[in-house]
């Protein structure tokens, strides 16, 4: 079967900022893929891309089998999209929206739409200038899941969401991935998606730079542990694989590559451990892992203007 | 913290904002007013000719609906002042109402004022602020023109006193602003209310000074125009009329404070009802939503050309058609039109309704470049809309209801008209002339969708062509420009009727040009970025 998405060696570039910078993406038909990355990263050009409101200057991008830039009618029939600045219609209420945007879809299912609007506790009789940041956020989000659509486009969706709406969102994002739909959720908030994503695309000045499962990226990074050893932690400092070495007291804290693991913990066993905690990297540390040589000597990038 | 705190930043931040668009205003009114007060008086130089003017145009209801009586016969300011000296100030009491909306409801709306309400920016500031903008603009608007009108060779004393008209009225619109930002909850209803309380106040005024044989003359002591008019400059010189005019700034801005102070953040007079709990069954297509946009101002639109046109018509019967004379003929040309003073009056004043219907058309169709600044183009787009089909509604919306707006004068002042006048056929002859004026007014709706298309930014070109447009049509012979230049405003080739027989070949170019512009529009949005 086709991926959802393709993209190949996209770029884009606005006056003088490069957006997108030979980014490759693909997302699997059924899967929840992360789209990762700090503000500027080029994660909301991509979308626009994908939905046609932007030109790519070259490189390749297919959505759902077809050409997202051509295909703009048929394409938009099996797709619904949450912006991440959800502007409303100040004159119009939540409930007139929500009708508006899925019917422009070609249909929203009345049950859904009701159900949703229970479980996101929204109010659709109150003009959309009354409401607050994430309460627009909830009109977008009930528009796009009431529809039945085959993919998702979402751009930080929940950046305006209270944690009990949070909870909602993500048991919603569930049940559309258990129907076998496919979701591309673009955001810079590890936590959800690490909870949410199957797979993770990190990108960085319009270039992707790590893709695959969690567990996957996991394997390719460093092990934290700390222990608290008696003796001299000489040995273990000295120890293949370990970097990132602190000592305090009787207390050492080291981060290990998976390959070198048994030699370390061999030398913990010689130096007498007492205690020992071991962790797998968190996508906090694999994220950092890849922007830390930004902030020492990488190249200062100014943020993308939409 | 002083409820005041902050003024002095948000008034810097307000000239930062209007470093551009208030110095090209005042110039453009400066120089309007000033040059067309050297061109008047090359135009008259001898007192005769100046008395046989201004006969004529104490006697037309035409001109004195639109511009008012000239109240010295004897006087060349008084001449020199009499049509751009009004629309000047017109023209300056808007902007300055317009100013006073966008640095305030405007702010409120998109939530920027929340950003700055939360540093340490007291509760009055940004009234304040925008106040002083608006009436600073206002004053020096008044103290150039002043200058300018000196520079002429006018008198001193006259000049000064139109000057500080000029900036009363100016204070006096900042004044209907502030008070509009308190009552709507939209910047847009707040600007309109604004604006349609000015023109309240112009139509007031013009019903007063154009009524046969001053019946209604009192009438214009309702109008704060009115009482501009009554300063008189070059023509008697009286000062107190500003006083009034200023005494009801005042009053408006303490209760704008009044209701400020009261209201919450985002709140307003008229509050908000709450809404339909599911979309209507038409709010499902790009034209659904455009009339669920547009049609509560639509309505205002169509019930003002109505008002408009009931006025027009039951002028036209009081012009008659005396002083046919060659003189009054080279005057009425120089104003606009030929043929008989009823014919001429009504080809006047539907050219004026042209006008108003081209700002209505661009506004409808420049709805489109708001709705993609404002990001809400961007989720409507990501569904099965095409770029044609949701830019082709605004466009729809815009040709539609000029022509609907036209048709309204033209039924309202024809019905009128010919309960006036006994011309046969009277009630076609005027739906015509209102209907004629629809290929120019889509031409400047085609610059502004052109430009659009091309790129969002260049949408101020329909504005700005429609401004180049009235200043080339209105005031061009006035100001001597060549007639090339003159020509190149789509509304100098609109047939005048009902006075001549109607040429089609005009006609024809102008909706042809017109067809082209919007397709160029269509076909370069369809290829180019959007957001």
């Amino acid at each position: 079967m086709d991926a959802a998405i393709r993209i190949e060696n996209l770029t884009k570039t606005f006056g003088r900022t490069r957006a997108l910078d030979g980014l490759d993406l693909e997302v699997a038909v059924g899967e929840v893929h992360g789209l990762l990355g700090p503000n500027g990263a080029g994660k909301s050009t991509t979308i626009r891309v994908l939905l046609g409101l932007q030109r790519a200057d070259s490189g390749v991008a297919r959505l759902l089998g077809g050409d997202p830039w051509r295909d703009v009618e048929s394409l938009h029939r099996r797709l619904a999209y949450v912006p991440g600045e959800v502007m409303l219609w100040p004159n119009l209420s939540g409930g007139e929206v929500i009708d508006l945007l899925g019917r422009l879809r070609g249909g929203l299912d009345p049950k859904r739409r009701a159900d949703l609007l229970d479980r996101f506790d929204l109010d659709p009789t109150k003009k959309s200038r009354a409401y607050s940041k994430g309460n627009r956020q909830k009109v977008a989000l009930v528009a796009a899941l009431s529809s039945d659509v085959e993919l998702l486009l979402l751009d930080e969706p929940t950046a305006g969401l209270d944690p009990l709406m949070d909870a909602v969102f993500r048991e919603s994002i569930h049940d559309f991935r258990d129907r076998g739909r496919t979701i591309l959720l673009a955001s810079h908030i590890l936590s959800e998606v690490e909870a949410l994503a199957d797979r993770v695309s990190i990108i960085r000045d319009g270039k992707t730079v790590d893709v695959g499962s969690l567990q996957e990226m996991r394997h390719l990074a460093r092990v934290s542990i700390s222990a608290d050893i008696p003796g001299g932690a000489d040995a273990i400092a000295k120890t293949k694989g370990v970097r990132d070495f602190r000592a305090q007291g009787g207390r050492v804290e080291f981060g290990v590559d998976p390959a070198d693991l048994s030699g370390a913990l061999a030398a913990l066993a010689k130096a007498g451990a007492t205690s020992l905690t071991s962790h797998p990297p968190t996508l906090e540390e694999i994220f950092l892992r890849h922007y830390s040589d930004q902030a020492a000597g990488g190249r200062p990038k100014a943020a993308v203007a939409p | 913290m002083s409820s005041l705190a902050g003024t002095r930043a948000l008034v810097r931040l307000a000239l930062r904002r209007d470093r551009v668009i208030v110095p090209v205003f005042l110039g453009v009114v400066v120089l309007m007013v000033a040059s067309g007060a050297s061109a008047t008086i090359a135009l008259y130089p001898d007192a005769a000719s100046r008395s046989q003017a201004v006969e004529l145009i104490n006697s037309a209801a035409s001109t004195l609906a639109m511009y008012g009586p000239i109240h010295d016969a004897s006087s060349i300011g008084a001449l020199s002042i009499f049509k751009l000296g009004i629309m000047g100030v017109l023209a300056v009491a808007v902007f300055a109402a317009r100013i006073v909306v966008r640095h305030t409801r405007a702010e409120e709306e998109t939530g920027r004022l929340e950003l700055l309400g939360a540093a340490v920016v007291g509760r009055r500031a940004p009234l304040t602020a925008a106040v002083i903008v608006a009436a600073g603009a206002s004053v020096v608007a008044g103290l150039l023109s002043a200058a300018g009108l000196i520079g002429t060779g006018l008198p001193g004393p006259g000049s000064v006193l139109f000057g500080a008209g000029m900036a009363a009225v100016g204070i006096l619109g900042a004044a209907f602003g502030a008070v509009a930002a308190q009552v709507t909850m939209s910047a847009r209803g707040a600007a309109g209310l604004a604006t349609a309380a000015i023109a309240i106040a112009y139509l007031i005024r013009g019903v007063a000074d154009a009524s046969t044989d001053g019946a209604l003359a009192w009438l214009s002591w309702g109008s704060p125009l009115g009482w501009w008019q009554q300063i008189r400059p070059y023509a008697g010189d009286r000062a107190w009329p500003l006083a009034l005019i200023v005494g009801l700034a005042v009053v408006l801005l303490a209760g704008a404070y009044a209701l400020a102070t009261r209201r919450d953040f985002a709140g307003s007079l008229l509050a908000d009802r709450a809404g339909r709990a599911r979309g209507a069954w038409w709010l499902g297509s790009p034209l659904g939503l455009v009339w669920r946009l547009q049609r509560g101002s639509f309505a205002i639109w169509v019930g003002t050309f109505a008002v408009v046109g009931v006025l027009f018509g039951s002028l036209s019967g009081s012009v008659g058609d005396f002083l046919d004379n060659p003189g009054a003929r080279e005057l009425f040309e120089k104003l606009g039109g030929v043929g008989r003073l009823t014919d001429v009056f009504l080809s006047v004043e539907m050219a004026f309704v042209g006008i108003a219907a081209a700002v209505f058309g661009l506004q409808s169709a420049l709805r489109a470049r708001s709705e993609e600044t404002s990001l809400r183009a961007e989720p409507t787009l990501a569904t099965a809309t095409t770029r044609v089909r949701w830019l082709g509604a605004y466009i729809a919306a815009a040709l539609v209801g000029t022509v609907v707006l036209l048709l309204v004068v033209g039924v309202t002042a024809g019905l009128t008209s010919a309960g006036a006048v006994d011309t046969p056929h009277q009630f076609w002859r005027v739906v015509a002339a209102a209907l004629i004026q629809a290929p120019a007014v889509f031409v400047a709706i085609g610059i502004g969708v052109a430009g659009f298309g091309v790129a969002g930014r260049l949408s101020v070109a329909g504005w700005a062509a429609l401004a180049a447009f009235v200043i080339l049509g209105e005031f061009g012979r006035l100001l001597g420009l060549p007639q090339w230049l003159i020509d190149l405003s789509p509304f100098t080739h609109t047939p005048r009727l009902p006075g001549v027989a109607l040429s089609w070949t005009p006609v024809a170019w102008l909706a042809g040009i017109a067809v082209v512009l919007l397709g160029v529009g269509l076909a370069r949005f369809r290829s180019r970025d959007v957001g």
